[in-house]
């Protein structure tokens, strides 16, 4: 148990170096074992990763199975998870396996585009087990490699400039990141989260070149790794990147994009913004719901007016991280507890909802919503995801969509009622668009010629698809496993922050 | 017991849905039908009390806990829960045996194609949910069955899914239902913020006590009062958030007597009956609950006057009738409100199963102008349709309370009846208007119903020879739901009126409160006379208008409409509320979004982010498009670029610091 998320963390890498060293020749047969490598490999990791779940204590707020060695005299190599980072753990490596399941038909340099996953699997789950600000900042960083790749290279027509922007975006928000981390370090004499976390960092207002701060240093910290996080998460304005690159990334690319990519910012903002910038976060707070609200009813109106599924899909994500925004910063145990369980929530829905215009897509090689209608006549199981994948999304009660936005309006509500009564308008625009994209290409008479002979998914899709599913309707019936994980943690830090 | 009654409906739909293939369809369906037929006669025994219940909450599991927010997974059964239980579990044993019949062979689908199981899947899905709505012992449970029903009614309403306006009907209904959730929620979070607690017991004892506390300058019973209001009215179809009732009669007929007739849309009713302890504290909201439920009483009625589509003026008559609750509920009379849910369940049932039996036999023509003389062909039909029009016209013996200690007619007659004297009675300042309008909305009510009737069953067939000649009754499953409701319709009035208004006796005591002021329980029996019998004298006139309309003169409608065309229109676009929505809401939301999206996102987000990296991007795109090699190894030179890059960094700023 003592290095199991070492052990977690960088088998992903040995199996890109397996793929990449030992399995030779470009032909059907090599490309088929290297999908086998890295799917068995994924599934060790996933099984790793519940044997360390079921290890972990829930009524303890500590940080647990922590490693901890100094490398080059400097960089502080610790490592070490909660209740927070454990679920969202699981969250990456039970998603890997369907990633390579769903991706089993790629057949463009099959062996780089596995080798390009694997490394993002060491990468994302890196971001979440570090306990360092640097190391955080490393897989944080070194995401982008892989992500940029997968968009740029077996991406969509317009792939590298999706992948540019994807790039450029991400990377100019953590720039300043990188600038407060190194003050945090220069303030605090220390890298370690751990020790951050009790270090109380300065809100006396000052001025800098005639202009109020209001918290202090605090403000400054915090608008540092906002610029990140916004950007990650996707918050309202920067948010224009995430619909070009799901349009043009691969059904894979999309579902990490989605499911993981986009909670590194909500879980940099629990980790960091929130304990470390308390004073800071309480004068954003306002700040933060605006913009929050914004996204939700703004993106809800343009997902409205889509006429490509995948760009639905990823302006209603845009307008579902506004839920984990308004929750994480309502700053009580309803707001964040709704706000993680959404983001683990939407991973679920998201992963689905990518995979099922994946389907399609690969049938149809288009994503043109018009360019469907009737497809329950030939693909009834398809239909039937869908729909159930449709009403999570919509927040449906008894799925887990709803669980999350429930919280987080409660959350909200508790601190500002005006802006909960905002969001909650996300309710009615969420069943617009969502119902309207499902009646577009399932219902109706089934005219297309080209649609008249496709085939309903196939048994590696349903393995795909059906878990999800099941886990969408299994935690929206009954969520006390995943929320009585990270439930102890959240109360711990509310309690210290008070 | 319980558990069977909520639980053996999900059972049944999971059967037919997933089971059908391996264990027929036929099979499938007659057993998710005795399923509901099993629990509809558990559901009697326990609502007359030979059963015994518990009284308490029969948790079953958590559901949500976080902080001090705690819900369960609870059933609770009190004597609101059990006559919903029984209207549910009847009415939905009823139309599952009926759709035996009815859903045999729909024209709407060609040979081959598998539709059955997947209805009676959805109709036992919906009674679960409804079921789990009613013994909810908390809001969120509540909230799930609520929206939950939606879904199955919105499963239901686009059963035809190769229709489009069967399509476009289901999006309606659940976005507009979406509408009242909306208010339902911030209801919830209200509630919540003030009592720390969503269960309905803890609710109720934290405002039992007199709090006073204000909220934007009201009574805070009164500001959740409103957004519980809201959600009812989605739900149940009031005045400006009706519009998706009667879109929904796309579905198949069954649906509508069970769903939008019978259950689901009284839910609203249900929910503000189960929060009475807040309304009663809540005299703005109630007067608002009353005109509300005034306004749809008779504005619905108007618009059924001169629908044509046999469902439509069924579903405007839902919508009228559940008007009429609301205005019992609003006038502090939750008893009869509760009392009219449950004769209404029977009675419009029947109707709209009798409606069903006439579509059926006439190939899907709705279309009231194309039937006629109907009476010889379909007798047990016209029996059924007459019974169910003289209960929902109020016929009676009126005054025989004071001769017999309870009133003697229909079911109609009894139910609406008390409700027109509660309103009357009731200390509400605007009760006089209220009911003068609620007996101008009876006589309307018994004109448009006789309306429906004399257009259908007398006269002379007005169709094509060939439909009329074919026609015949319906099978004996069909019928026998027929025959049953018709004895709901006639009997339950009379023979339930003690237990459920009388002022000592009646069996709410556990779960309506009335505030001490509130003395309406007695008052309703003490109006004038002339109170008394004008609900009477009304459905009189309009019954009376309706023979001279339809049987004697059967000009006098179309000259009618003619010299009266501006209100005709009126009444017949339905007060033009699709058309204003249409522009102002979907309209506007598309236009809006396009504008956020090409304006907002293309040229003002990425114009100015784009702006600023003119210069850089289309040279790193060149560099980009001459980096895609295709060798593994300018991949990884990249990265490992990228890794120095960031490593050098790290180490410079270290010793620059």
């Amino acid at each position: 148990m003592d290095y199991i998320l070492s052990l977690i963390t960088f088998l992903p890498l040995l199996g890109a170096l397996i793929v990449g060293l030992f399995v030779p020749g470009s032909d059907t047969q090599s490309s088929e074992n290297a999908k086998r490598v890295s799917f068995v490999t994924s599934i060790i990791v996933f099984l790793l990763s519940l044997v360390m779940f079921s290890e972990f204590d829930k009524n303890s707020s500590d940080f647990q199975f922590v490693e901890e060695f100094l490398w080059l005299g400097f960089f502080n190599y610790k490592l070490g998870v909660d209740g927070i980072s454990v679920i969202l753990i699981l969250l990456t490596t039970g998603m890997m396996p369907l990633v390579f399941l769903s991706s089993w038909t790629t057949s463009k340099r099959v062996k780089e585009y596995l080798i390009s996953f694997l490394i993002l699997e060491t990468l994302m789950v890196g971001v979440f087990v570090s306990l360092d600000i640097f190391l955080f900042y490393v897989f944080f960083e070194a995401g982008l490699i892989p992500m940029f790749l997968i968009i740029g290279i077996w991406g969509g027509q317009e792939r590298v400039f999706a992948s540019f922007k994807f790039f450029l975006y991400t990377l100019l928000g953590s720039i300043l990141m990188l600038v407060a981390m190194i003050i945090m370090w220069d303030l605090s004499g220390t890298t370690d989260i751990t020790k951050l976390l009790n270090y109380e960092f300065e809100s006396e207002p000052f001025y800098i070149l005639g202009v109020y701060i209001p918290s202090g240093i605090q403000t400054l910290l915090w608008l540092g790794f906002f610029a990140s996080f916004a950007v990650k998460l996707p918050m309202f304005p920067v948010h224009t990147w995430l619909p070009d690159a799901h349009v043009q990334a691969p059904t894979g690319g999309s579902v990490l994009l989605a499911a993981i990519l986009l909670k590194m910012g909500g879980y940099g903002f629990i980790r960091f913004s929130i304990p470390m910038f308390y004073d800071a976060s309480l004068y954003f707070q306002s700040f933060i719901f605006i913009l929050s609200i914004i996204a939700i009813i703004y993106t809800s109106l343009v997902a409205l007016v889509q006429t490509d599924m995948k760009k639905l899909i990823a302006y209603s994500s845009v307008a579902h991280m506004g839920f984990v925004t308004l929750g994480l910063f309502s700053l009580n145990q309803q707001g964040i507890d709704g706000a993680i369980f959404q983001m683990v929530s939407h991973g679920f829905i998201s992963a689905a909802l990518f995979l099922i215009v994946g389907v399609v897509y690969e049938r149809t090689s288009t994503r043109e919503i018009l360019a469907f209608g009737g497809l329950i006549r030939r693909m009834p199981n398809y239909a039937m995801v869908f729909m159930v994948l449709t009403l999570a999304n919509v927040g449906l009660p008894g799925t887990s969509g709803f669980i999350g936005e429930f919280l987080s309006l409660v959350g909200v509500f508790q601190v500002a009622p005006l802006y909960a009564f905002f969001g909650a308008l996300g309710v009615v625009l969420s069943a617009c668009y969502g119902l309207l994209l499902y009646k577009k290409v399932i219902l109706g008479e089934l005219i297309k010629e080209n649609l008249k002979r496709i085939n309903d998914i196939s048994f590696r899709e349903k393995f795909c698809l059906y878990p999800l599913v099941l886990l969408i309707i299994f935690f929206g019936i009954y969520p006390k496993p995943i929320i009585e994980t990270y439930s102890v943690t959240v109360a711990n830090y509310l309690q210290i922050l008070n | 017991m319980i558990e069977f009654l909520v639980f053996g409906p999900l059972i049944g739909s999971l059967i037919a849905g997933f089971m059908h293939r391996s264990i027929g369809e036929n099979s499938a369906t007659i057993l998710a039908t005795f399923i509901v037929v099993l629990g509809a006669f558990i559901s009697w025994f326990v609502f007359l009390d030979i059963v015994p219940v518990e009284n308490g909450a029969i948790v079953v599991f958590d559901w949500i806990i976080s902080g001090s927010l705690n819900s369960q997974w609870a059933l609770k059964v009190d004597s609101l829960v059990k006559v919903m239980l029984v209207v549910v579990l009847t009415v939905s044993s009823l139309v599952h045996l009926y759709s035996l019949g009815y859903m045999r062979n729909d024209h709407n689908w060609n040979s081959g194609e598998k539709y059955k199981a997947r209805f009676f899947s959805y109709l036992s899905f919906f009674t679960f949910a409804m079921l789990v709505l009613v013994s909810a012992d908390n809001l969120l449970q509540l909230f799930f069955g609520w929206e939950g029903v939606g879904v199955a009614s919105y499963l239901l309403i686009g059963f035809y899914f190769k229709k489009p306006s069967a399509n476009n009907a289901a999006m309606k209904a659940f976005i507009v239902n979406r509408v009242g959730d909306f208010g339902f929620l911030i209801g919830i979070f209200l509630i919540f913020l003030y009592s720390g607690t969503i269960n309905f017991f803890e609710i109720f004892s934290f405002f039992s006590d007199d709090n006073q506390i204000d909220l934007l300058g009201f009574k805070v019973e009164e500001v959740i009062c409103f957004f519980l209001f809201i959600g009812a009215m989605g739900k149940s179809a009031q005045i400006f958030l009706h519009t998706w009732l009667p879109d929904a009669m796309e579905g198949p007929t069954p649906v509508s007597a069970l769903i939008h007739a019978a259950t689901m849309v009284t839910a609203g009713v249900f929910l503000t009956c189960r929060f009475s302890p807040l309304f009663e504290s809540a005299p703005q909201v109630s007067t608002i609950v009353l005109l509300v439920g005034v306004l749809t009483a008779l504005f619905a009625a108007t618009t059924a006057l001169v629908q044509n589509d046999i469902k439509r003026i069924i579903a405007y008559s839902t919508c009228s009738q559940l008007g009429y609750m609301f205005a019992a509920v609003g006038a502090g009379f939750y008893q009869a409100a509760m009392f009219h849910l449950f004769t209404h369940a029977f009675f419009k049932a029947l109707l709209f199963l009798g409606a069903g039996s006439v579509i059926h036999a006439m190939h899907h023509e709705q279309d009231v102008r194309r039937f006629g003389g109907l009476r010889a062909k379909l007798p047990v039909t016209f029996f059924a349709m007459t019974i169910g029009t003289l209960a929902i016209t109020g016929v009676g013996i009126p005054l025989s309370y004071y001769v017999l200690g309870f009133n003697f007619g229909l079911s109609g007659f009894v139910s609406k009846d008390i409700i027109i004297e509660g309103v009357f009675a009731s200390k509400n300042s605007y009760s006089y208007h209220a009911f003068v309008f609620l007996i101008f909305s009876a006589l309307l009510t018994s004109f448009y119903s006789w309306r429906l009737v004399f257009l259908t069953f007398f006269g002379s067939f007005r169709g094509k020879v060939d439909d009329f000649n074919h026609c015949h009754e319906p099978e004996k499953t069909m019928l026998i739901p027929l025959v049953l409701l018709s004895l709901g319709a006639v009997f339950f009035g009379s023979f339930f009126e003690f237990d459920f208004t009388s002022a000592k006796y009646q069996i709410f005591s556990d779960s309506i409160f009335l505030s001490k002021e509130n003395t309406i329980l007695k008052d309703f029996h003490y109006v004038p006379v002339m109170v008394k019998l004008a609900p009477f004298f009304a459905m009189l006139i309009g019954l009376s208008l309706a023979i001279y309309f339809y049987i004697i003169n059967p000009n006098v409608p179309r000259a009618l409409a003619n010299q009266q065309p501006i209100l005709y229109k009126f009444f017949l676009n339905k007060w033009y509320f699709d058309e204003l929505y249409n522009i102002i809401f979907v309209g506007s939301a598309k236009k809006v979004g396009n504008f956020f999206w090409k304006i907002g996102d293309v040229k003002v987000i990425n114009g100015s982010i784009h702006g600023i990296g003119l210069f850089i991007i289309p040279y790193l795109v060149t560099v980009a498009s001459r980096l895609q090699s295709g060798f593994v190894f300018h991949y990884a030179l990249v990265m490992i670029i990228g890794f120095t890059a960031i490593m050098s960094f790290f180490i410079i700023s270290f010793y620059s610091l």
